[in-house]
């Protein structure tokens, strides 16, 4: 008898707190897989945000940090610089890194900092009730733009990926979805390839997944998979955008 | 020579959001009638015969709740 599926050893055995159908759920373990293979739980230090995700530290079964919001790559970038024999990586959403943390997140990818960044679109802020954020898709109902994202008011989303591949510092820019179980592992090999960026030591690696949020979306959660499917992917394409092979 | 497949769903800690059962390519999971100590209802296997260990319920569970093993029968 095989096993095909068990829980991985990154993880602690503490239950999410994330509702039901929520693909942090789905990241989390991912991550917890990769650091798993590379067989580098013992010598891993995780940076935790500010947002659903901030209590990554009960999840991740290794050394977490928890940082001020949006100050994640601040944080990782003097764990890093300390001791750099260890694999560092942040954990951030979208309110977080877009938005109050864009600063830190470009000067930390235009550093070539050595460090990788797990960063979760969910197109809203999800913790606070689901307001609009950089993210929020023209026309997107948020409790703070009720009739839809008006953009002639409130600007257009950023594309961060996009935007972070035009610097010559990062060594891995990709973005995921996890919306069906073949984008699930298109996304693992992706979060891999960012961890061996960084041992390698290649520069900064970053990899955005895009994520659902069944509750502030106001859907059922095979639903939101579905409209991430049809409303985030066309805006947010999945692929690499970087990837170097060797040190430049 | 068919591959069977045992999956165990740790019904406690299932939030039932059904994202299991609407992936799953033979329709066998489905969400119990009866909720758990937590006032949720939990994904149930309904025939397990039927599974071939594909494990893709468990890659699209959030909250890690599904063991799957495969055995090759004879």
């Amino acid at each position: 008898m095989a096993t095909m599926f068990a829980r991985p050893e990154a993880l602690t055995a503490n239950p999410f707190h994330y509702c039901p159908g929520c693909t942090h759920g789905v990241i989390h373990r991912l991550v917890a897989e990769v650091i798993d293979e590379l067989g580098i739980r013992e010598n891993t230090v995780a940076v935790a945000s500010v947002g659903c995700s901030v209590l990554a530290y009960n999840y991740f079964n290794v050394d977490v940090q928890q940082a001020a919001h949006g100050r994640a790559p601040a944080v990782a970038t003097g764990i890093k610089r300390v001791l750099p024999d260890r694999v560092v990586f942040t954990y951030q959403g979208d309110g977080d890194l877009a938005s109050i943390g864009t600063a830190e997140i470009v000067h930390a990818a235009a550093r070539g900092e050595k460090i990788t960044v797990i960063f979760v679109n969910n197109a809203n802020y999800g913790m606070t009730g689901g307001q609009l954020a950089p993210t929020t898709l023209p026309g997107q109902v948020t409790t703070t733009s009720p009739s839809g994202r008006d953009v002639t008011r409130a600007g257009y989303p950023i594309r961060m990926v996009e935007m972070l591949a035009t610097l010559d510092g990062p060594a891995y820019l990709a973005r995921a979805s996890v919306h069906n179980p073949a984008q699930v592992v298109k996304a693992k090999k992706m979060l891999r390839r960012a961890f061996e960026v960084q041992m390698q030591g290649l520069g900064f690696a970053l990899v955005e997944v895009l994520s659902s949020c069944p509750t502030n979306w106001g859907l059922k959660p095979v639903e939101a998979l579905r409209w991430l499917e049809k409303n985030m992917l066309p805006y947010y394409p999945t692929g690499e955008f970087k990837c170097l092979q060797q040190a430049v | 020579m068919a591959e069977r497949g045992k999956t165990a769903i740790d019904r406690e800690r299932c939030k039932g959001c059904g994202l299991c059962a609407a992936f799953c390519p033979r329709g066998i999971i489905s969400l119990a009638p009866e909720i758990n100590s937590r006032g949720y209802h939990p994904a149930v296997v309904t025939d397990p015969g039927a599974c071939t260990g594909c494990a893709r319920c468990a890659r699209m569970c959030p909250d890690v709740v599904i063991m799957v093993e495969r055995v090759e029968a004879a």
